[in-house]
């Protein structure tokens, strides 16, 4: 039965989308500023419940700002600000009174590079759930493993835990990364490239791990490898800037369409390798 | 910015399709030619071409299957290379149905005809025609033209019909004729399925231009 | 038949001369080039080091043979008796460094980080420009100001304004080099931590600095390098004293019943000695030991200079090796 369910885990992507899916995040008109500049305008893009939704266009087009947009990452560059309205079950996550701490704990962030702590595995892993107030060592070691066997990085590591994360190969690397964002048990995990700095051996391997987490969490990845957006994903949004340089998303769809027979002139060009 | 070389190479492989498709278009008329003819040298030289024919097929076959493991086409270019692939597989069936015919010739050997020809050449154009069109709106993407290519596949169907009919009455008048008659209704045949195979060819073409996969010729008679 | 893939390359018809060219005399040239300008840098190399070799040797030379065991222990004795250490000096040098870096190095982490997180804002742009005035400033005239500030209205030459004067002359190099490790701890680090929903502060304290840690410490070291060398900022602040001792000072408090925070306030507020201080005035001194005592601290000086350099050498290649 395990086995069973395992292979059907590893279905590709566009060949096993759920029809009726429950939308987990939905953006409306979302715009993001960067002082005057627009950099994302009006973006209106569903995220289905534990689907893979990929985000794909050419460089500049704003699709890491966007994904930004969705935990409230530029709340960090000083002059951006966000219009339009994202939510997250039905809440909105920007607005009066909603706390960018729990929208990040809900919403983790795998990103470009592999960015483990300076610390050894386990203090990484930590790190999180201690952010919470989790001190309890028993606690901790448990969700410390549980993360680790969620990033398929157990068996490579449970012999290494209190050795520095650096000594780790890139891919592990990036794997600790995707557990350590899974210690706050978040229920959307947004990638930026996640596999852009690995080899094609880390990369199937995080595509794997990506297909598994699929049934546990909604994921959205950004990715330059349209390939990969083919291969992982069962949504893909395709984004463009437009002449006055802000990002807009110009084609939403099921993957197998946007790859087999994309409706907008652009994606197709796109798709096609055609794009310049 | 266009991908140059990769262009090329289904531009080229398109040419290559519309080439072999000429070659097969060309067998067709030369098959129903020897039947009507009764010229066994002719049906000869088709039986023996069809190797080539058939060679032709696994080259294109072989260089699509290139272009899909080197150059992970999509959209557009992924419905292109794998229409090419399925007509290449159409074309090379529709010549085999024209070796068919060649073969009759051969087996009928000197006995006369049952009746003159007429409706068996009409048919054998019609294929010809259609090929001709079919190969033509893959060339100019045209999906119309396509869908206009599959509705006359019922004209064929309609002269296999009425060429049926025909020889069950001779059969049935004079049962001795059973053999000639069965040449030419199996000669029949294999140009009703030829029909069959230039509708999917325009279905392929379709689904090229459009991306949609459907069948378009339904009320078919097998 | 089989056109896919066909490439059009038409082999170009070349420019240059194909195959090895095989002139001697240009080879010959060419060699005799590359070993007069070899030689040339080597010798301007030579040149620059003379100075440093020098300096080092001729220390060493002079000074080693003054140094004892004596000379480290004990205080020192009149020119009369002959003899005696510079262990005033050592104490004095100890803690003057130690004030000034419980001063600088908190003072100077936080100003660069300050100054790293916020580049572009007023206050960042001023604490940045004043941190560059201040690494231009004679010592001389830090040394003046902690005179005003502290020996004036306190009414005596002290340990801690000696401390505070250093501690000025180390800052600038405690900010520069820790804003620029902090600038080159990765964005993606924070960002990691901050999407994990951390506070900044949070962010900085476990995450960033950690991560700058070694870069921060080399600078640390330079500074406190840099600050035990120091001698002008010293000659209005702490005076010299002949019988600073700890031992003593923390002996006759115990027996006056004294708290250990007013011990504390006497080792800092006394008039204290440096080795540099020492130095100079030994070196002035008609006495010829005396002046061979200079020698010897100088060496002491020299050596513990060089040592920490070296050590932060050591500390950087082995960063950059593991970064790499």
């Amino acid at each position: 039965m395990m086995q069973m369910q395992a292979k059907l885990d590893t279905i590709p992507a566009a060949l096993s989308v759920a029809p009726a899916s429950i939308v987990k995040m939905q953006a409306e008109k979302l715009s993001v500023y960067y002082g005057a500049f627009r950099a994302i305008a009006e973006v209106t893009l569903p995220i289905h419940d534990r689907h893979i939704t990929a985000i794909i266009g050419p460089s500049g087009c704003g699709k890491s700002t966007l994904l930004r947009a969705f935990n409230r990452m530029h709340d960090l560059i000083p002059n951006a600000r966000v219009e339009g309205k994202l939510t997250l079950d039905g809440e909105p996550l920007y607005g009066p009174g909603i706390d960018v701490v729990d929208v990040r704990r809900r919403i983790g962030m795998v990103f470009q590079r592999p960015n483990p702590f300076p610390k050894s595995i386990y203090d990484n892993l930590a790190y999180g759930p201690r952010l919470y107030g989790v001190n309890k060592k028993a606690t901790l070691d448990d969700l410390v493993e549980k993360s680790l066997r969620g990033a398929a990085l157990w068996d490579e590591v449970r012999d290494k835990l209190h050795q520095s994360a650096l000594a780790l190969s890139g891919g592990q690397q990036q794997r600790l990364c995707i557990a350590r964002a899974l210690t706050v048990e978040p229920e959307v995990v947004l990638m930026d490239e996640p596999c852009s700095a690995l080899d094609p051996v880390a990369t199937i391997k995080i595509e794997d791990l990506m297909r598994e987490l699929r049934n546990n969490y909604t994921i959205v990845i950004v990715t330059h490898n349209m390939q990969q957006a083919a291969r992982v994903s069962d949504y893909t949004a395709m984004m463009m800037m437009r002449p006055d340089r802000a990002g807009e998303m110009i084609e939403f769809d099921l993957t197998r369409t946007i790859f087999t027979n994309p409706q907008d002139k652009r994606t197709e060009d796109y798709v096609t390798g055609r794009f310049g | 910015m266009p991908r140059t070389s990769f262009d090329i190479s289904i531009s080229q492989l398109k040419v290559n399709l519309l080439d072999y498709g000429a070659r097969v278009e060309r067998v067709i008329g030369e098959s129903m030619e020897s039947l009507k003819t009764r010229d066994r040298a002719l049906a000869e030289a088709i039986i023996q071409n069809d190797a080539l024919l058939n060679e032709t097929r696994y080259e294109l076959e072989d260089q699509c299957y290139t272009l899909l493991a080197t150059q992970s086409p999509m959209a557009h270019d992924l419905r292109d290379i794998i229409s090419i692939l399925m007509v290449a597989i159409e074309l090379e069936r529709i010549a085999d149905h024209a070796k068919n015919i060649a073969e009759i010739t051969i087996y009928m050997g000197n006995e006369p005809l049952l009746k003159p020809l007429i409706d068996l050449p009409r048919m054998a154009e019609l294929c010809q025609l259609m090929l001709t069109r079919a190969l033509d709106s893959f060339a100019k993407q045209d999906a119309d033209e396509a869908k206009a290519v599959a509705a006359m596949d019922d004209e064929i169907d309609n002269l296999y019909k009425q060429v049926f009919r025909e020889l069950m009455s001779y059969i049935v008048e004079d049962p001795r004729t059973v053999t000639r008659a069965m040449n030419l209704l199996f000669a029949g045949h294999n140009l009703e399925r030829i029909g069959d195979c230039i509708t999917n060819i325009a279905e392929r073409v379709v689904y090229a231009v459009t991306g949609r996969l459907e069948e378009l010729n339904v009320q078919r008679q097998i | 038949m089989s056109a896919v893939g066909q490439s059009a390359s038409r082999a170009a018809q070349p420019i240059l001369p194909r195959g090895l060219i095989k002139t001697k005399n240009r080879h010959h040239t060419r060699r005799i080039t590359n070993l007069a300008m070899l030689g040339m840098t080597a010798a301007f190399t030579l040149f620059a080091a003379i100075p440093l070799i020098w300096v080092t040797v001729y220390t060493v030379m002079t000074g080693a043979k003054y140094i004892n065991v004596e000379f480290f222990t004990e205080l020192p004795a009149s020119v009369l008796q002959g003899g005696g250490g510079v262990s005033n000096a050592i104490a004095g040098t100890i803690i003057i460094t130690l004030i000034a870096m419980t001063i600088s190095i908190p003072l100077g982490i936080l100003a660069a980080y300050y100054v790293a997180e916020k580049p572009n804002t007023r206050l960042g742009l001023v604490v940045r420009f004043a941190t560059d005035v201040l690494a231009g400033v004679p010592s001389i005239i830090i040394g003046l100001f902690a005179y005003g500030i502290l020996v004036k209205p306190l009414g005596t030459f002290s340990a801690l304004a000696g401390g505070v004067a250093i501690s000025i002359i180390m800052l600038p190099t405690i900010v520069r080099s820790t804003e620029e490790m902090l600038k080159l701890v990765p964005r993606a680090l924070r960002e990691g931590s901050l999407a994990l929903g951390a506070p900044d502060w949070r962010t900085s304290l476990v995450v960033l600095l950690p991560a700058a840690l070694a870069g921060v410490v080399t600078g640390i070291m330079l500074a406190i390098a840099r600050g035990v060398g120091e001698t002008a900022p010293l000659l209005f602040t702490i005076l010299g004293n002949d019988h600073y001792s700890v031992r003593q000072i923390v002996q006759s408090g115990v027996e006056s019943g004294m708290t250990p925070i007013q011990i504390l306030r006497e080792l800092v507020l006394s008039p204290t000695d440096a080795l540099t201080l020492t130095m100079y005035r030994y070196s002035q001194d008609p006495f010829p030991e005396r002046v061979q005592q200079a020698w010897a601290i100088a060496l002491v000086v020299m050596v513990f200079v060089l040592g920490v350099n070296i050590l932060t050498r050591a500390l950087t290649a082995r960063r950059l090796a593991g970064r790499s």
